[in-house]
């Protein structure tokens, strides 16, 4: 079922042929059989998409907008990445955003205007990642049930501090974010950090220790250690990365829709996860990709908009969702075991 | 010969894993009622041979005959069915039930078909308990909550509640204290005048002596001899038996003396309780010294505790002259020390990786600046060393999982060459590793101690510490019984000494 690299052709690929089989290009390869499955997803949507609705899914405000929802998730997405890999998990990251992003809309902190909100929203994930991580790295939980309960309590903490209410953001350069005088050529600014972010987030995974080092410890823990890692400390940064990646989520949303809320978030930590597994990132840990987490963040929200448009119900949208998770991993595993 | 045909006859069973040729034309006969020992130098085929026997492996060739039928053991429930069950040294319980479930567990007494009879399960339970000589056993307790000899107690009491006419038991007595090894004695002489015939595998001589019949011996997957009488064989000819060899590997040439320099590893009354007494020893560079012993010996509990994998409840290492912190790898590493661990899969590579960054993985700060890898000095480096070691194929980009058992070795040894460490700590180092492959290993671990590392060695297999190592500490039972050179030793000297134990003279 795989796709070949077709043999070196003529002169074309000298440079490459001097080493024998390139490596890079078997791997590159690789990697292009399952971005390419994921476009072709992707493709097939929009054409679904622009055949339903022609005018109203294809209309640039609509892929604006797309693009824009998908920000948030996908900002969140590239942190729990990162976990998963690592062999962890982090059922959290909804309840963070949501908990960040009604810390950084009381009155009180709207007083220090735009700079408040940002910092409030991240120094409020990363602290919720950082009891995450010391629960989890030095105090031996395990991470289902260490980030289960900070979901269950930086909700519970939310809905302490709005006491249900929505908080209306007051400062006009945080709601500019997302007003189109502010895009830049066409793309928004909220979609601009999630780019950056992916591409950060690829950097780190793929050319830096530390990517290596979240590698080997969801690989391998044991080994790992015993090749000299320091697993503990290694744990603690992903979970304080994933709470980070909340923080800067939380301050998208809250740009986004102007308000912070406790219900904000609200099942995240699920399409996270379902965008990193379609993505390619295997739950065991030991791979993954942030690009094909991107991708799945791109797919999931695309269906959410394309079912809006032509008026189908949520509950029609969940199970869509739930057969493209399982038609993913079935078609991962049959790639998987042909190479 | 008896008219009646033996309960069961194995003959020209051969089993292959990749690389290895496990069993080679092996035969086993087995008389019902009989105590049939099987004994062989770790790595004999003994464990592939009761595995195939249990239905868990399927033989490439050869035929079982079970009382004078061909039959083919598809699966273990079909051993099972049969009447042949295998009590493994790891035994096979469930933690979490009651020893009445254990026991019963895939053949549970059922009203209707699926409405579990708990109430029968225990009595018949109670029953097989007490037929054991271990009525204090409650079958409703936990089998997590037991002892080992208690748990053993329960696995026996599983195959006797099949209708059972040969068990299996490997290394039954390992877990033992000397009462509870008279207490299995007896079980196995009930058992035997039952008419039920049990293989016994163990390494200890005397205890083969005391309830053997017959003995087969194992030795490189063949059975060297087969049904000697288990009392009147001296143990020298059973000790021939187990090391005489038809495959000599080639040992690479000892420096003629031992090396000038100060020790670089040095170990001062290191100890774990229950796993090894206080130990000391000396590595100075460009000397392999080895350890010999059995399994359960204590001999990788020891690398690990030098490395700091486990904690040491007394004692210390040095290295340089420098004390390490006590249980923390990460000191040890720095230190100089490396590890190449005995389960080279679970505890040393990253196996959905490349080579390239299965060797790199020690030593990131090299080739990265800021934790920015450059990856063509990575590569570079992977390359030097594996090239060093000639490590095949010569491409550090393929998948450290497709390399063979040698060759994945090499990778580990790679990594702590270009980590740079001082010492280096060997613990099985051929397991896994075709014998054509071994000498190449013993080749560049000689090598290596050359260029000045301090080699520790760990091996099962008394041939190899005696030929690749200077010095030789044997172990038996978490202590050291004899040190000497490796010149002034030869097999079977060492093969008495971990098997009898008898005082270093």
């Amino acid at each position: 079922m795989t796709q070949h690299v077709s043999p070196p052709r003529g002169g074309t690929d000298k440079a490459a042929a001097v080493e024998g089989p390139p490596a890079w290009r078997v791997r590159l390869g690789r990697a292009d059989v399952r971005t390419l499955t994921l476009l072709g997803v992707l493709a097939a949507l929009v054409l679904i998409g622009g055949i339903t609705q022609p005018d109203a899914f294809l209309d640039t405000r609509n892929l604006q907008l797309v693009l824009t929802q998908a920000s948030v998730i996908g900002v969140v997405t590239v942190g729990v990445t990162f976990v998963i890999i690592s062999g962890g998990i982090d059922l959290s990251v909804g309840a963070i955003v949501a908990l960040a992003s009604v810390w950084a809309t009381t009155v009180a902190t709207q007083e220090f205007g735009f700079a408040g909100i940002l910092f409030t929203a991240i120094v409020v994930g990363v602290g919720c990642g950082l009891v995450n991580g010391v629960l989890i790295a030095f105090g031996q939980m395990v991470p289902f049930i260490a980030t289960l309960a900070m979901l269950a309590s930086a909700r519970g903490l939310a809905l302490q501090i709005t006491d249900g209410r929505t908080q209306v953001v007051t400062v006009p350069s945080v709601l500019d974010l997302a007003e189109r005088d502010s895009y830049v050529l066409g793309i928004p600014p909220l979609v601009l950090v999630f780019a950056a972010v992916t591409v950060i987030g690829w950097l780190v995974l793929n050319r830096t220790t530390f990517g290596r080092r979240t590698v080997a410890v969801g690989g391998n823990a044991e080994a790992a250690r015993l090749a000299g890692i320091d697993v503990r400390r290694q744990r603690l940064y992903l979970y304080l990365l994933s709470g980070l990646c909340c923080g800067i989520a939380a301050f998208l949303l809250v740009a986004l829709a102007g308000s912070g809320q406790n219900t904000n978030g609200n099942l995240y930590e699920l399409d996270a996860i379902a965008a990193a597994i379609i993505g390619g990132t295997l739950l065991t840990g030991g791979r993954g990709h942030i690009l094909g987490s991107v991708l799945g963040v791109l797919i999931f929200t695309t269906i959410t908009n394309i079912f809006a448009l032509n008026n189908l119900q949520s509950d029609v949208q969940q199970i869509a969702k739930g057969a493209i998770i399982v038609a993913a991993v079935l078609v991962q595993r049959r790639t998987a075991s042909t190479h | 010969m008896a008219p009646e045909p033996p309960l069961l006859s194995m003959s020209g069973i051969t089993k292959s894993f990749p690389g290895v040729r496990a069993l080679d034309g092996v035969d086993l006969e087995v008389q019902a009622g009989e105590v049939h020992c099987l004994l062989g130098q770790n790595g004999a085929g003994k464990s592939t041979l009761i595995k195939v026997l249990a239905g868990a492996h399927q033989p490439d060739t050869g035929t079982i005959r079970w009382r004078g039928e061909d039959v083919t053991l598809r699966s273990p429930i079909a051993a099972m069915r049969l009447g042949i069950a295998t009590i493994y040294q790891e035994l096979d319980l469930v933690e979490h039930l009651s020893v009445a479930e254990n026991v019963h567990l895939g053949h549970e007494p059922t009203a209707a078909g699926f409405v579990v009879r708990g109430r029968a399960a225990k009595a018949s339970t109670a029953a097989l308990l007490k037929r054991l000589g271990h009525p204090e056993v409650d079958p409703g307790r936990l089998v997590g909550d037991l002892s080992a000899a208690q748990q053993q107690i329960v696995s026996m009491a599983r195959a006797l509640s099949h209708d059972v006419r040969l068990i299996v038991m490997d290394e039954p007595s390992a877990a033992l204290d000397p009462d509870e090894v008279d207490n299995l004695f007896r079980i196995v002489a009930d058992l035997t005048a039952d008419g039920v015939a049990v293989v016994y595998i163990s390494h200890r001589l005397e205890e083969i002596r005391r309830i053997g019949d017959r003995v087969t011996v194992l030795k490189d997957g063949r059975a060297v001899a087969g049904g000697l009488p288990a009392e009147s064989t001296p143990t020298r000819e059973v000790v021939a038996l187990m090391t005489g060899r038809n495959v000599e590997y080639v040992f690479p040439e000892r420096p003629p003396g031992p090396p000038a320099a100060e020790p670089v590893l040095k170990v001062e009354g290191l100890s774990r309780q229950g796993e090894f007494a206080p130990l000391d020893l000396e590595v100075r560079p460009g000397e392999i010294v080895g350890l010999a012993g059995l399994v359960g010996s204590g001999r990788s509990e020891i690398l690990e505790t030098v490395y700091g994998a486990r904690k040491a409840h007394s004692g210390r290492v040095l290295v340089g002259g420098q004390p390490l912190r006590s249980g923390s790898v990460r000191a040890a590493v720095r230190a100089g020390l490396g590890l190449a661990p005995e389960e080279r899969k679970a505890q040393a590579l990253l196996m959905l990786e490349s080579v390239t960054r299965n060797v790199s993985v020690s030593a990131m700060s090299r080739f990265s600046r800021g934790g920015w890898i450059d990856r063509g000095a990575e590569l570079g480096a992977a390359r030097t060393a594996t090239r060093e070691l000639s490590l095949r194929p010569d491409n550090p980009a393929v998948p450290v999982r497709t390399l063979s058992g040698g060759n994945q070795q090499k990778a580990v040894l790679a990594r702590w060459l270009l980590r740079g460490c001082r010492v280096l700590l060997l613990d099985e180092p051929t397991r896994g590793v075709d014998v054509g492959a071994r000498a190449e290993l013993y080749a560049v671990i000689r090598r290596l101690a050359d260029e000045g590392l301090a080699v520790l060695l760990v091996s099962s297999e008394v041939p190899e510490v005696l030929g690749l190592a200077d010095r030789v500490l044997v172990l038996r039972e978490g202590r050291v019984v004899h040190e000497a050179p490796a010149r002034e030793l030869d097999e079977h000297r060492v093969l008495d000494l971990v098997m009898e134990g008898s005082p270093a003279s």
